[in-house]
């Protein structure tokens, strides 16, 4: 029975059911809304983690492939009529191809060469889809909605399950990969990449497999958006939402992949209750990113679980 | 003929400013092996603080640019005191990354606080009819950015080669655990230089401004550009760094005369991507040299 508490498929379940929990209790649209977006944002989040977290490779670039996963999905649906389903998945797997152009570059940068390259490829996204992307910079919209078979998925209740179990899964994954050998490999890349050489570890594939899944994540969570929403704009896309997704790995925690969905539901909510400084929202972010970087260094879990401790 | 000279010219104009970004850039990374994110934050900084004095409270031109550049001073000396140095001893990179960019939101969150949105903008230091080289057209503000460059590079020049704190700077660059042996304060050397490239930053906005405008979000790009040209002309030469702007300037501003003017800001990033990848020592050193200043 404690074997049962403790494992990592049983507390995936828990939170997926919790959540699902709260959005039927409340049955207010708009904060099932929040609850979706805050699902999609724990998706990319936890790509991040799995980069930053587990491997140490830093990403500001995560806004590129969130852009590309959406507009792909979007075009593949609405201009090639392809179901949306496959189109989403097809939409993930060839945005994630190209975060081979950030592997590449990892291979030989680190640190803060390596944070600006990714925030460098990223913007170029953000250039492109306001440049060549359709409708420019206003955006498009009619974007079909999720379908399967017959079943269109409609309000957001729907969209609350579907992203949160997909979120539950990869996040049951993520866990097993951090557990298995590959994920002791790709930590011990955070710490001594030499040492890793001398024990024949191929770096190459190494790092262009945990760069690819870690964008596979935030490309998939980008196409579900698009058809959540049903219109796109590139100011979605800039790079405030990689940002964002810093400074929910950051927040939540950057040692555990827990970190993704706590600093996600985190911040997605902060704007919500900080509805009053509106306009003044770049401000508090910087504030309370830098103050928990100087002052809660390990994340909101760390903090939590010291607490429970004491 | 005409035309070229024109985006030349102009060209070189952006390439001054971002010269003084990219100096900004290298003056910490040589103390600290730090690149500081916020480097753009303080540009608009800059521009958004000579508004004020001048503007709104009409101060005299000269009263004005001594504040701004006092007042970013300071900013980029509580940077460090608040943000940098708490963390420098944990020494993780990540950390020291991270704490760069969020102090760049917080200084762009503090910059919309206060004014707002709008696009501000000043008359330039002097007026008059702009000058015709060659048929170019020139305004006289260029010409007062290339004299505040020339400064610059002469400050930099006799600060690092004739004064002993310049020097001490330049040996912690070097080797910073020598430099501590021979008894020189690292600690206040990272310091200064925290201080000196707010400087400059400031002063890149304080001149740019009277042409392009200047609003609380450009911090962004301008980072951006200015690592660009960082790493253009290789990290870790301030002369190196400073080329590196001007060429990037000058290409930028040709992409967009005789090509496309969307592509522009296309141009830099695949410049740097290409950069990093194939001679992330920059065009003006060897990778032996690059590696001596620990890249």
């Amino acid at each position: 029975m404690k074997r049962f508490l403790h494992n990592h498929y049983f507390h995936s379940l828990v939170l997926f059911s919790s959540i699902l929990l709260l959005g039927f209790a409340i049955r207010d649209p708009y904060f099932t809304t929040i609850l979706v977006f805050a699902g999609l944002n724990a998706l990319s989040a936890l790509g991040l983690s799995l980069l930053m977290g587990l491997a140490g490779q830093i990403s500001l670039g995560q806004n590129g492939f969130y852009g590309l996963g959406a507009y792909i999905s979007a075009i593949l649906s609405l201009n090639l009529q392809i179901p949306v389903p496959l189109a989403v998945l097809m939409s993930a797997v060839l945005s994630s191809s190209l975060s081979v152009f950030l592997a590449i570059p990892a291979l030989r940068l680190k640190g803060h060469y390596l944070a600006v390259a990714t925030l460098g490829f990223g913007e170029i996204v953000y250039l492109l889809l306001n440049e060549w992307g359709p409708g420019g910079p206003s955006g498009f919209g009619n974007i079909p909605k999720f379908t399967m078979g017959d079943i269109a998925l409609e309000n957001p209740l729907s969209y609350l399950i579907l992203v949160w179990a997909i979120f539950s899964a990869f996040f049951t994954l993520a866990q097993n990969l951090a557990q298995s050998s590959y994920g002791k490999t790709l930590q011990a890349l955070h710490s001594s990449e030499i040492a890793l050489r001398t024990l024949g570890v191929n770096i190459l594939s190494l790092k262009v497999k945990i760069f690819i899944l870690g964008s596979f994540l935030t490309s998939l969570s980008g196409a579900l958006y698009a058809h959540f929403v049903t219109f796109l704009s590139p100011a979605s896309f800039s790079v405030f939402y990689s940002v964002l997704l810093l400074m929910m790995v950051m927040l939540g925690g950057i040692n555990t992949l827990w970190g993704a969905p706590v600093g996600a539901l985190f911040i997605t909510f902060l704007p919500e209750t900080l509805r009053p400084f509106k306009e003044y929202d770049i401000l508090i972010y910087g504030l309370i990113l830098t103050a928990s970087l100087i002052f809660l260094r390990k994340g909101i879990i760390h903090f939590l679980k010291q607490g429970i401790r004491k | 003929m005409e035309l070229f000279l024109q985006f030349f010219f102009s060209g070189l104009t952006v390439g001054a400013i971002y010269a003084l970004i990219a100096l900004g850039f290298n003056i910490i990374y040589n103390t600290t092996s730090i690149l500081n994110l916020a480097q753009g934050e303080f540009v608009v900084l800059g521009g958004l603080l000579m508004w004020y004095f001048l503007e709104k409270i009409h101060l005299p031109y000269g009263v004005s640019i001594i504040l701004t550049l006092g007042i970013s001073g300071l900013v980029g000396l509580a940077m460090e005191r608040l943000s940098i140095r708490p963390l420098l001893k944990t020494a993780d990179p990540l950390l020291l990354i991270l704490i760069t960019i969020a102090f760049s939101i917080l200084l762009r969150g503090i910059l919309m606080f206060l004014f707002g949105k709008e696009p501000y903008g000043y008359p330039p230091i002097s007026e008059g009819a702009p000058l015709i080289i060659g048929g170019a057209i020139i305004q006289r503000q260029v010409l007062w950015i290339f004299l505040f460059v020339l400064f610059t590079m002469l400050f930099l020049y006799i600060f690092f080669n004739r004064t002993i704190f310049g020097i001490a700077m330049k040996a912690c660059a070097i080797d910073s655990l020598s430099a501590t042996l021979l008894g020189i304060n690292t600690s206040q050397m990272v310091m200064v230089s925290f201080i000196l490239s707010g400087i400059f930053a400031s002063l890149a906005g304080v001149l740019v401004t009277p042409i392009t405008f200047v609003e609380y979000d450009k911090g962004p790009l301008l980072t951006i550009k200015g690592f660009t040209a960082a790493i253009l002309g290789g990290l870790g030469s301030n002369w190196g760094v400073m080329a590196g702007g001007f060429l990037l300037g000058i290409l930028e501003s040709l992409i967009a005369g005789y090509i496309h003017s969307g592509l522009k800001d296309a141009l830099a990033l695949l410049l740097l991507l290409s950069m990093l990848l194939f001679k992330p020592a920059g065009l003006f050193q060897s990778s032996e040299q690059a590696r001596l200043r620990k890249l």
